[in-house]
């Protein structure tokens, strides 16, 4: 994956998006056949992107995870400083 | 948005089962003061806030008492461990036993199932609070009494630990509802739904927290 910081707020909740939603399909199908290599192998590089943009969207833009809660420039608790999904935030 | 972490947020180890007691403490699963009720009623309150810090006080709390809820299912699950139906009907568990076997299904101590109406969505922040720091309050006092029924120190110390917890939460909302209420237009003498009626001074659109 190329470095994190030449994307958009739109581009990387994009990539949080698809890249997440590979992480929870494949969780499942993992579950019920834990020795596919393959499933592995897809399963690692997506949660590495996953974990990655999650990681420079809360940097730049605020958090959307307690775990990187602590990744942002703020010296305030940013988690309640940005939109809640229902107001139309992350999207 | 979740995700879900494979632990307790406090470890149970209950070595000695006891039906009787487990039977008692289904009540904080799906009794009328329950987490299952607590957890529902935060989830769904929190979108009619008027501000982002009751959205994330709900949000949190509300994601924290689903961990309440595995942790009571925890007690109630090796709390029934390795007992005959023979032992189960001595402890008075046969009647939970002849519908669910010894699965987690939330019912109160009594029998009486769980429903919607265990908790209260009114759409209205000041409500919301009010109801919200009672549950809190009767959730303290149903872990008050479990406590004084149990006497295995293995069930006692996360009952206490989720005893603990009501009272930081019952805090946690009395400070929500206090910036509320700071941020009600002044004109609101009597505290109308301000996410209806008379909107908050500071709402999320001008970001004045």
């Amino acid at each position: 994956m190329r470095n994190m910081c030449q994307f958009s707020k739109e581009q990387l909740m994009l990539i949080i998006y698809q890249h997440s939603f590979a992480v929870d399909d494949i969780v499942l199908y993992l579950d019920s056949h834990p020795d596919d290599g393959q499933a592995l192998e897809y399963f690692r590089e997506h949660n590495h992107i996953r974990n990655q943009a999650l990681k420079e969207y809360a940097r730049r833009f605020g958090p959307l995870t307690i775990e990187t809660a602590n990744d942002t420039a703020s010296q305030s608790w940013q988690w309640i400083q940005t939109k809640w999904p229902w107001e139309g935030g992350a999207c | 948005m979740w995700n879900y972490e494979k632990r307790l947020q406090y470890p149970v180890n209950i070595t000695r089962p006891n039906a009787q007691i487990a039977q008692v403490i289904m009540s904080q699963y799906g009794g009328p003061d329950g987490e299952m009720g607590a957890s529902m009623r935060y989830l769904s309150q929190r979108f009619a806030m008027p501000n982002r810090q009751a959205m994330g006080m709900l949000t949190d709390i509300g994601t924290e008492e689903l961990a309440h809820l595995e942790i009571v299912a925890t007690i109630v699950t090796q709390l029934t461990r390795d007992l005959t139906p023979e032992e189960l009907k001595k402890y008075g568990f046969d009647k939970y036993y002849v519908d669910h076997t010894v699965g987690i299904w939330p019912q109160a101590a009594g029998g009486i199932p769980f429903n919607a109406c265990e908790f209260q969505s009114k759409g209205d922040p000041i409500t919301d609070l009010f109801e919200d720091m009672a549950a809190e309050q009767k959730a303290r006092t149903t872990y008050d009494n479990i406590l004084r029924l149990v006497t295995d120190p293995e069930v006692a110390d996360p009952i206490r630990f989720l005893r603990a917890r009501e009272i930081v939460h019952f805090q946690r909302f009395g400070e929500t509802l206090r910036i509320l209420q700071e941020q009600l237009n002044s004109k609101n003498f009597y505290a109308f739904n301000p996410s209806y009626d008379a909107p908050v001074k500071c709402n999320c659109d001008n970001n004045c927290r």
